[in-house]
């Protein structure tokens, strides 16, 4: 019965889609378009989507806040670049630069203090002498003639990180002087948000898989993992400055934290974990040469598939939220906000516990990770 | 290419989704016998599911990587 309602929900949420879409089916999102420019933006802005899209989950120089190439809105990021001395700048000389070559070999030429580079696809090259990029057959960069800048830039990601950072100091810092003001009785503001999940952690991720003994040890990274990877998750569904950025799902960011994990996995190992590896008991002699380089090799899948869930949930979710707000540009037409709206509410609330999720669970995973490397022979 | 891309993407999903389901089944199953042990079954069905998720997502990232 309940199914049949939600059926009937559902397909009259899409009849009446259908019915008002057909209605304003020629109506243009943007209203000031002229009647010969709707044809040729209508195909160019199905491909904008994707590009939107793909340029949202990329690191970026400039944070883009909103409008198109021309008239949009953005935020210039500080270019720090080293090549024979240390040069900053504002990257608004490429984006106000000069666009060169066409098709995939298009890249922006620098002006004012960034004469002499160029910008493309995000990452910054040296002119040749001529004063050109030289691609090869693939569309990439020949290294031979633009090699490629030390590039120290405060990018998007790296804007996110420091403002995420200096947030969960400023929290974090306010809960540990509350109990030094107030002791440790009912907890006072803040830390009533923070102590159940700190407790959690304690509880149920640390003491449980690293065991009664060791797992104090341990606290200060996972608590640290934990809260960073939840406030950027959280940010990262922002979809305003300081949020928005996708850091969390930047391979980078997530393959420092994974090896971390790896790192504080394999120099707090005690005996029993690398007589399991290079001597494992129970397993015949000749089975070694086999065996040896299978457990090694498991020594790294394990923070792989740390870095790897984390990336790609992130980017995922990133990706199916802006989809979702990308049908109302495919489809040109304002009307089809009365599906793409709740379906991007919904994904959006989704993503709120996938944020919680994925910080739990790189937490939980570095826990047993940790844990099986400390454990007690028996 | 991008379309088999996409279909070898849709049925990693395809298999994390039979996967999840399973292990979702028996932890409701688990949690009906056994109500005061529900947080323990909990967190047992959150792990096996992103070890089955991560392997999904490389589906995914392959897909990403393709198209």
């Amino acid at each position: 019965m309940m199914l049949k309602n939600t059926f009937k929900a559902f397909a009259f949420i899409i009849a009446t889609v259908f019915t008002v879409n057909l209605g304003l089916a020629n109506t243009p999102v943007d209203s000031h378009a002229n009647a010969h420019e709707t044809e040729h933006h209508a195909e160019k802005e199905k491909v904008d989507v994707t590009e939107m899209i793909m340029h949202h989950i990329k690191d970026a120089h400039e944070w883009h806040l909103w409008g198109g190439h021309e008239n949009g809105v953005s935020v210039y990021l500080p270019i720090i670049l080293i090549d024979g001395g240390l040069k900053v700048f504002s990257s608004s000389n490429f984006y106000h630069g000069e666009h060169v070559g066409h098709g995939e070999e298009s890249y922006l030429k620098g002006t004012g203090a960034a004469q002499g580079y160029a910008m493309f696809h995000e990452k910054i090259y040296k002119l040749d002498a001529r004063g050109n990029l030289n691609f090869n057959e693939e569309h990439h960069i020949n290294r031979e003639l633009n090699s490629k800048l030390l590039d120290f830039s405060i990018t998007k990601n790296v804007l996110a990180l420091i403002v995420s950072a200096f947030l969960l100091i400023l929290i974090l810092t306010g809960v540990a002087k509350s109990y030094k003001k107030h002791g440790f009785g009912a907890p006072k503001g803040m830390s009533r948000f923070i102590e159940p999940i700190v407790l959690f952690i304690r509880d149920d991720i640390a003491r449980d898989n690293i065991g009664e003994k060791k797992y104090k040890k341990f606290m200060p990274y996972l608590l640290t993992a934990f809260f960073f990877i939840w406030i950027n998750n959280l940010l990262g569904l922002v979809p305003i400055i300081p949020g928005g950025a996708n850091l969390t799902g930047n391979i980078s960011f997530t393959l420092i934290m994974a090896s971390f994990t790896l790192i504080l996995t394999l120099i707090s190992a005690n005996k029993h974990y690398w007589r399991h590896i290079f001597a494992t008991p129970g397993v015949p002699k000749a089975l070694l040469p086999i065996m040896i380089p299978v457990e090694i090799i498991g020594i790294f899948t394990k923070p792989f598939a740390l870095m790897v869930r984390l990336f790609a949930n992130i980017t995922a979710g990133h990706i199916i939220i802006l989809s979702l707000v990308g049908i109302i540009f495919t489809f040109q037409s304002a009307a089809w906000g009365a599906l793409s709206v709740p379906m991007a509410l919904f994904i959006s609330v989704l993503e709120l516990l996938v944020a919680f999720l994925q910080a739990f669970i790189f937490t939980m995973l570095s826990a047993l990770f940790i844990g099986a490397a400390v454990a007690e022979h028996h | 290419m991008t379309g088999l891309a996409a279909v070898g993407a849709g049925i990693a999903v395809l298999g994390a989704g039979l996967g999840i389901g399973r292990i979702g089944g028996s932890a409701m199953d688990a949690i009906a016998r056994q109500p005061e042990a529900t947080s323990k079954i909990q967190t047992a069905m959150i792990i096996a599911a992103a070890l089955i998720e991560g392997v999904a997502l490389f589906g995914v990232v392959v897909g990403l990587l393709q198209g």
